[in-house]
């Protein structure tokens, strides 16, 4: 249940979100992935890098900033989002898609980064996470900067 | 299953209307579809789009939401690529108990919120029974 389908509209594709949204219908939702798979259940993140930071990216519509948990340890980058459902007990669903739940993705980074220069940004529901690169390996809790 | 993570831009002709000419990877959006006693309310997801690149289009009893994502993190050295930036779209039959004058909107946090206020007649109505 990743946050936004990767593939382009094909019939193929589309036949692969159906099995997928079954699959996770018959599995369950919100189960502990493991890191090293890209397993339907977790947010889709892009990770770059230039000369001075690393970056990490993800797509996280609807969330707020207190809704978000972003830490670093050493070389781990840990981002636990919490996705609450839409409590409406008058209304029906005819459709159902956006996932809801928490999710967690943990992310072994390249280098060392400074665990206290990292900075988050949320803006248009996509986070955004600067890790300055250094020699650092202490554990800091970030805080999110909503623009 | 194998997932594809490609970062061949292919242009989007065969799924987009004419008047969008953007190449790159068009998205179907997540929706949530709810219904309740005065209006259906759809729920899209569309992180990094802005109000501005919000098109709403109904013709023909379909509804079309195209939304446009500015492109962002172009020409980076990825590490990891996981999804691809590009505009959402996705088309709706709108039947006609739907009062398309009255259609609204709102974009926050990367969402879409769509208002689709029922016609008076397709609103439940209680009926009394006299005795």
């Amino acid at each position: 249940m990743v946050f936004r389908y990767i593939s382009p509209l094909h019939p193929v594709h589309q036949l692969r979100r159906e099995m997928d949204r079954i699959w996770s219908t018959v599995m369950g939702e919100n189960k502990e992935p493991p890191w090293t798979g890209i397993v339907r259940g977790q947010p889709a993140v892009n990770v770059w890098e230039t000369d001075e930071a690393l970056f990490a990216e993800l797509e996280t519509p609807g969330l707020k900033s207190d809704q978000l948990d972003i830490s670093v340890i050493g070389d781990q980058l840990t981002i636990k989002v919490e996705r609450p459902e839409v409590e409406e007990s008058k209304l029906t669903y005819h459709r159902r898609e956006r996932p809801v739940g928490a999710f967690t993705r943990v992310l072994r980074l390249p280098v060392a980064v400074e665990g206290d220069r990292v900075e988050a940004e949320l803006q248009n529901g996509v986070l955004t996470v600067r890790l300055p690169k250094a020699a650092a390996a202490r554990p800091r809790k970030i805080q999110v900067v909503t623009k | 299953m194998a997932d594809e993570t490609t970062s061949i831009k292919t242009p989007a002709s065969d799924v987009a209307p004419a008047e969008h000419t953007r190449s790159g990877y068009h998205f179907q959006p997540n929706v949530d579809i709810l219904e309740g006693e005065d209006e259906l309310t759809v729920l899209a997801d569309v992180p990094g789009a802005t109000a501005e690149g919000i098109d709403l289009n109904f013709e023909d009893g379909t509804l079309t939401i195209h939304a446009k994502v500015p492109p962002r993190n172009e020409g980076v050295d990825f590490l990891v690529r996981e999804y691809g930036v590009g505009d959402f779209h996705r088309e709706f039959r709108v039947n006609e108990t739907i009062d398309v004058g009255r259609i609204s909107a709102e974009l926050a946090e990367g969402v879409l919120t769509l208002h689709l206020p029922k016609v008076e007649a397709a609103k439940p109505r209680k009926i009394t029974v006299k005795t």
